[in-house]
């Protein structure tokens, strides 16, 4: 349950009106997912107005599972959503955390320069420049490659501008104790800046994550073969083919395997996900 | 500054030495921990928007083949399809349709569900579940709950005697469909901002504006807006720039169809590019994207600069 931040009596804020019509809204919020849950277990698989229903089922059934399980390859698909979201997490967190610190704590010419170039990467996801991206990783023989689906995102404006947060929040004088004990950068921003950053590095993680666990038109553009897809792209083929069936039930099974992960790391972990999510945005 | 501290006790020829060479090292340090960033950026950010506005300019045959410089010939191709016409004010509409009544709920949400209770951190984690799954695995779900006839909608209308419309395959009624799951996707992830926002209003600010007299309308009209004001900002930047790079549900439900009545700017590039092969019409495409999404960012540079950090400390 997502906990609201600890301060203010918002008793002020609430209006009891707004709070009936939310209420209301939560109820169609919350439909979709009560749908894919009663359908996934439904013993009527195909069609019908069966499968419109909102109550589950008494003989709640596994059938549309295996089914779903059969005809798509969902922990291969699974497994390759877990190497390009991981692998882009572990190339940026060297990146970030680099370029973090010479934004934090170096003086040099072209600081404002660099920091404007930086901030117009938050602008252009690479997604928007799909065409020329596309022609450059197959360039670089990456194509219908899984690094491929992951180059583009190693460098983050994002996460550097986080990290540069984080490091400059860090008191100047522990480097300073660490450099007259003769400490190099690498050791200096290994031991000190960040073990210190942690906070900042698990808000980054589970942002990226998320978000590349979900993303779908870059992998669609470079991935060719059907071993290499991710769990999105598996599950769009696998909509595609039970669409034309009306196995609505299979697809509510599928759709609820591939989004079970992210729902239970948030189920296990709410508070971390809101407060990395919100300090994405608002520092 | 660590340097003072090192160079102050030293003779002073050497300390002007010293001085003069620990800036240059600072600056080969800086771009040595940016250089693999740098590296990176030019290869997938600025170097494909220089390459993008290279081939809007010229005509290629076949992929690997000589280009040929054609002016402005690929923009006057691109605006003279309907179908990107089409996909640009459908764009339009859609970031107008789905960003206001998004953060318009997630205010709403925000300031309903403020006060702490049970109830309404289930409800608040209610609203942020959409943000979690896959925009395509939510389509999927939509795909069913739009189904003529026998769908969610249409099922559950026709127990109220209504005859529900088809929803995705109307012309003019599938933009709003799917305008409609962007909605639900989005609002819980901006209701997050608006929810941190909240915290910074003072409640002081509140209980003047209470022994004022002022009514809810007032209140929020004259305290919780004024204070949330930086948080609208960002999340109408965030709100434009998702509506412009997000178009996996268009894939699942519509593939832009019917007749061109859900085609999104991104979606009609990627049709371009990987069904008619036509690489300077994409290019010239894209370029508007990037054109839309810099008017959005630069109106805003502020904001972003705020957001994630001021430049000096």
């Amino acid at each position: 349950m997502i906990e609201a931040s600890s301060g203010v009596a918002n008793r002020e804020i609430s209006p009891k009106l707004g709070y009936a019509a939310t209420l209301l809204l939560a109820a169609l919020w919350m439909t979709p997912f009560l749908w894919m849950l009663v359908a996934a277990f439904n013993p009527h698989t195909y069609g019908g107005s069966g499968m419109a229903s909102l109550v589950p089922s008494y003989v709640p059934t596994l059938n549309n599972f295996a089914e779903a399980w059969a005809s798509a390859d969902f922990p291969r698909y699974g497994l390759n959503t877990a190497i390009i979201s991981f692998g882009i997490l572990a190339g940026q967190i060297v990146m970030i955390t680099l370029a973090g610190y010479a934004f934090a704590r170096l003086e040099f010419p072209g600081r404002t320069l660099c920091f404007y170039l930086f901030l117009l990467q938050l602008m252009l996801a690479p997604v928007v420049l799909l065409v020329p991206n596309l022609a450059t990783i197959a360039k670089l023989g990456l194509y219908d490659s899984l690094l491929g689906v992951m180059a583009p995102y190693f460098a983050s404006a994002f996460g550097t501008f986080l990290m540069r947060q984080a490091f400059r929040a860090i008191p100047r004088e522990l480097e300073d104790a660490a450099l007259i004990d003769g400490a190099s950068v690498c050791q200096r921003i290994g031991f000190i800046y960040l073990p210190l950053a942690k906070p900042s590095l698990i808000a980054f993680a589970i942002v990226s994550v998320t978000s590349h666990w979900n993303e779908f038109l870059w992998p669609l553009m470079v991935i060719n073969s059907p071993d290499l897809r991710p769990l999105t792209l598996g599950l769009a083929s696998f909509t595609r083919g039970a669409e034309g069936a009306q196995a609505w039930g299979v697809i509510a099974a599928g759709t609820l395997m591939v989004s079970a992960p992210l729902l239970i790391a948030f189920a296990l972990f709410q508070r971390a996900f809101v407060n990395s999510f919100v300090s994405s945005g608002i520092k | 500054m660590a340097d003072t501290v090192l160079t102050s006790g030293l003779a002073r020829p050497q300390a002007m030495r010293l001085a003069a060479w620990r800036p240059r090292r600072q600056t080969m340090l800086a771009f040595s921990l940016l250089a693999p960033s740098l590296i990176l950026l030019t290869l997938f950010t600025y170097w494909p928007v220089i390459q993008v506005a290279w081939q809007a300019l010229h005509n290629q045959i076949r992929i690997g083949g000589p280009q040929t410089y054609v002016g402005l010939a690929n923009f006057a191709a691109l605006f003279a399809d309907a179908a990107f016409r089409k996909a640009l004010s459908n764009n339009l509409l859609y970031a107008f349709g789905t960003v206001i009544p998004s953060l318009v709920l997630a205010l709403g949400f925000a300031m309903a569900l403020a006060r702490s209770s049970r109830v309404n951190a289930l409800l608040r984690s209610l609203f942020f579940l959409p943000v979690l799954i896959p925009l395509v695995a939510a389509a999927s779900i939509f795909l069913f709950i739009f189904l003529p006839n026998a769908g969610l909608l249409d099922y559950h209308l026709a127990k109220l005697a209504i005859s529900g419309p088809n929803w995705l395959g109307d012309p003019d009624i599938a933009l709003w469909s799917i305008m409609g799951l962007t909605i639900w996707k989005n609002a819980g992830y901006y209701m997050l901002f608006f929810l941190a926002g909240l915290q910074a209003v003072p409640a002081d600010a509140y209980e003047a504006a209470i022994l004022d007299g002022a009514n809810p309308w007032q209140r929020l009209r004259y305290v919780t807006l004024p204070y949330l004001k930086p948080t609208i900002g960002f999340v109408l930047v965030i709100g434009l720039i998702n509506v412009v790079t997000q178009v996996d549900h268009v894939f699942v439900l519509t593939k832009g169809g019917p007749s061109d009545s859900t085609n999104l700017l991104l979606f009609y590039v990627y049709q371009q590019a990987v069904e008619s092969y036509d690489a300077g019409r994409a290019a010239a495409g894209t370029l508007v994207m990037l054109a839309l999404l810099l008017a959005i960012s630069a109106s805003s540079l502020r904001t972003l600069e705020r957001s994630f950090g001021e430049r000096e400390p």
